[in-house]
């Protein structure tokens, strides 16, 4: 596809209703899930988390502590699932890889210059190549959200083509970083140019934006990852990051993935939540389903 | 068996206290009256309440008692001394919204979804935004000190039964006249429940009577001779009964009939949210609506898109139980509409129309319609012309703008339309030419009590809402 081609193609999707999509989401929030939905919800939610730190003072002794809990996030209680990926800067993944070896918990790194996104396509893929040669399995690319806004598209699926190469047979997560994007037609066309260069998954935001990981954004996406598995054959996953504390909005995240792509995407392989705090608020909503009672944030591990 | 499956997530019917059998409000109290008859939940046949079928002997009560409000109280009462009554009551319907939400839901059969976020909410509002105008009248552009018209008359549909009791009143009450209002007969414990409620507002007596029955009181209503108004919200047959009745008096009538409305769907449309206002416009409270799109029109270059898209959503559709949370599609409200709706059902596909359905169980008891979608409908076709009511729709084709509108108009009806594209100059230039009261534009069944409602030729005359639906209770 030409450069033409390409903005004539995202140019010519659908547009968003902007009122439409928020109306709609908000009905679906006011969706009421309880006993054995929520049971299941939250097991389901649990094993869609990417466990994640992201931060300046991350340390190896950090991760660990995320590695362990991600495997046994609740040491009360073996029933309750793994989440499904720890989240790390490139310089931590030997540490999550030797720590999460054999266990099922997958390594993500992000990468390419996360999360500005702002050097040189070398610097980016050299980030990416060291995050998987350090152990990482999955790799959180950025897009050029500068190119993106000034219209030069083939920029960005250019680099996106060139990280999913370097990935090797890592899986690929694209960063739209929603909240830069700002309209809603902007997520639609950035998801289907993701897609198109080959991302494994779309995820909403870096986390550090405001906002990151929104109800109607995230519909979008599912959006776009029903039409185009329609269209071109490939089903391409969804993560929405950011903001997501709650047990209560992560259920409604899982509604929006029921009634927007459908149920084949309710699996951690298709869909995942990254987030940190929200683990430990699945995990007291799931000790109350159990027990009856609920426990003070004491009686749960902090990582 | 689906991985999510939502389980049952029903609203507390222990919040509505019924009585055993209600008589009729007039003038301040409830009464009793000679004859009686059930009103059941449609959704299980159920009988909820005994309810007084008033005679001409009761509407007569009722508007002598609203006469004699209107004389003595409510007329001389300064507007900004009524607005009170009216905040005070919106207040109340706040208060109470939940209970009243489940009501509805219980004698309606609509989903308690639709009566908690969007019923029950309209009420309070259309208390509120008429109390605002009770003291304000000198501007709203009838000149100084507009007079109220005396004692209104106002016969009001099953579909919205509280909705449409508050945009009936509301208004009434704040130009300063007095009513008699008949609720429809399958629908009448939430109007009684707001007789209650003006009990509690001590609302002075006489002001709001509510008088039960069927076809028989409501004509032994709009004539009588003591009623200087009547307002009706129904069926264009009704409608037309009432026009004649009234012709020769000097009754003031306003008429809000059926409609056939048209959602027109353009190439450039935004089609998730198209299809989400497809949805929303003929399945909305089981396509009970006036101003229901009923008849899809899709530009024909995206109509494959929109047809695959749309059945795809209606297969997410949850019917069943009204008072659970998660009910999209409720029961339909009585035998008798479900037996009409079936009718025009079975026509449609004698004509030659192709009739689909999601697969869903429909509950064993109770009145239930699937939804329906018909293709390769024809403007020839019943289904296309006549007003169903019910969970049906009809789609037809167009290629151009200036077809959409011809097709769109060519109905004897003029209630709504809707109009999706991205494009802004297109939406105005259809807006300038479809002929019905209310265009959508990249929505559908939007309501708000500052925005005028009402019809084009056998829609009915006369405005509800906003400022314009002032005139139909002033003297002007």
């Amino acid at each position: 596809m030409s450069a033409l081609d390409l903005r004539g193609f995202l140019h010519g999707l659908p547009g968003v209703d902007q009122v439409g999509a928020q109306a709609r989401a908000a009905m679906l929030a006011s969706r009421s899930v309880k006993t054995t939905a929520k049971q299941w919800a939250l097991d389901a939610a649990i094993s869609m988390i990417d466990l994640t730190t992201l931060e300046g003072q991350d340390t190896p002794g950090k991760v660990r502590a995320l590695c362990a809990k991600a495997k046994r996030p609740d040491p009360a209680d073996p029933t309750a699932p793994m989440v499904a990926a720890v989240c790390v800067y490139p310089d931590l993944a030997h540490v999550a890889a030797a720590d999460l070896k054999g266990s099922g918990v997958h390594v993500a790194s992000v990468a390419t210059a996360f999360p500005s996104g702002r050097t040189h396509l070398e610097v980016k893929l050299a980030d990416v190549k060291y995050a998987v040669a350090a152990g990482a399995d999955e790799v959180d690319m950025v897009i050029d959200r500068g190119a993106f806004l000034t219209g030069n598209y083939q920029h960005v699926y250019d680099e996106i083509a060139a990280v999913r190469e370097a990935c090797g047979g890592a899986h690929l997560k694209v960063i739209l970083e929603t909240g830069e994007l700002v309209t809603l037609d902007n997520v639609r066309r950035a998801s289907w140019l993701a897609m198109l260069a080959g991302a494994d998954f779309i995820k909403t935001s870096t986390g550090k934006i405001t906002p990151a990981a929104t109800l109607p954004v995230t519909m979008v996406m599912l959006e776009a990852v029903r039409d185009f598995r329609e269209t071109h054959g490939r089903q391409v996953g969804v993560k929405a990051a950011g903001g997501i504390r709650t047990a209560k909005d992560a259920i409604r995240y899982l509604v929006l993935v029921n009634e927007t792509a459908g149920e084949d995407w309710l699996d951690p392989r298709w869909f995942r939540l990254g987030a940190s705090s929200l683990l430990n608020d699945l995990l007291m909503q799931r000790t109350k389903l159990a027990t009856g009672r609920y426990s003070g944030p004491d009686y749960f591990t902090l990582d | 068996m689906p991985k999510f499956e939502y389980a049952p997530a029903p609203e507390s019917r222990a919040i509505v206290s019924l009585r055993e059998s209600y008589g009729l409000f007039i003038g301040g109290e409830f009464t009793p009256g000679a004859r009686a008859f059930k009103t059941i939940s449609p959704a299980t046949e159920e009988v909820l309440a005994e309810v007084t079928e008033a005679d001409p002997a009761d509407v007569d009560r009722a508007v002598s008692a609203a006469r004699k409000a209107y004389e003595h109280t409510w007329a001389p009462m300064p507007g900004k001394e009524r607005a009170k009554y009216l905040f005070r009551i919106a207040r109340i319907v706040q208060e109470k919204a939940r209970e009243l939400a489940v009501l509805e839901s219980l004698d309606n059969g609509k989903p308690i979804r639709e009566s908690r976020d969007v019923d029950i909410p309209l009420v309070a509002a259309h208390f509120f935004y008429y109390a605002g105008w009770a003291d304000k009248l000198d501007y709203a552009g009838y000149g100084a000190a507009p007079r109220p018209l005396g004692v209104a008359g106002q016969v009001i549909p099953w579909n919205f039964p509280l909705l449409m009791l508050a945009w009936k009143i509301a208004p009434a009450l704040a130009c300063g006249n007095t009513v008699v209002l008949k609720p429809a007969e399958t629908t009448p414990l939430t109007a009684l429940a707001f007789a209650e409620i003006c009990q509690q507002a001590d609302l002075p007596a006489g002001v709001v009577n509510i008088v039960t029955g069927a076809g028989e009181t409501g004509r032994a209503l709009v004539t009588h001779p003591g009623i200087d108004k009547v307002a009706f919200t129904g069926s264009t047959e009704v409608g037309k009964e009432i026009a004649r009745a009234c012709a020769p008096s000097r009754k003031k009538l306003t008429l809000e009939l059926g409609g056939k409305a048209a959602n027109i769907v353009f190439e450039d449309a935004p089609v998730d949210q198209a299809v989400e206002g497809i949805v929303n416009g003929i399945f909305f409270n089981q396509g009970h609506v006036c101003c229901a799109g009923s008849r899809l029109l899709v530009q024909e270059s995206v109509y494959d898109q929109v047809l695959a898209a749309l059945r795809r959503r209606l297969e997410t559709l949850r019917l069943g139980d009204p008072l659970d949370k998660n009910t999209d599609v409720g029961a339909i409200n009585s035998a008798a509409q479900l037996a009409k709706i079936r009718e025009l059902s079975e026509a449609g596909e004698a004509e030659g129309a192709q009739r689909w359905s999601p697969p869903c169980d429909l509950p064993v008891k109770g009145f239930w319609f699937p939804p329906t979608v018909f293709t390769g409908v024809s403007q020839a076709h019943r289904i296309a012309r006549e007003e169903i009511f019910g969970p049906v729709l009809s789609v037809l084709t167009f290629r151009t703008p200036a077809e959409a509108v011809e097709k769109a108009n060519n109905t004897p009806y003029g209630l709504s339309a809707g109009v999706w594209t991205e494009k802004g100059s297109l939406s105005l230039w259809m807006a300038s030419r479809l002929r019905a009261g209310v265009v959508w534009a990249n929505t559908f069944n939007k309501f708000d009590p500052a925005s005028p409602f009402g019809g084009y030729k056998e829609s009915g005359y006369g405005r509800e809402g906003g400022r314009h639906g002032l005139e139909a209770y002033l003297d002007v």
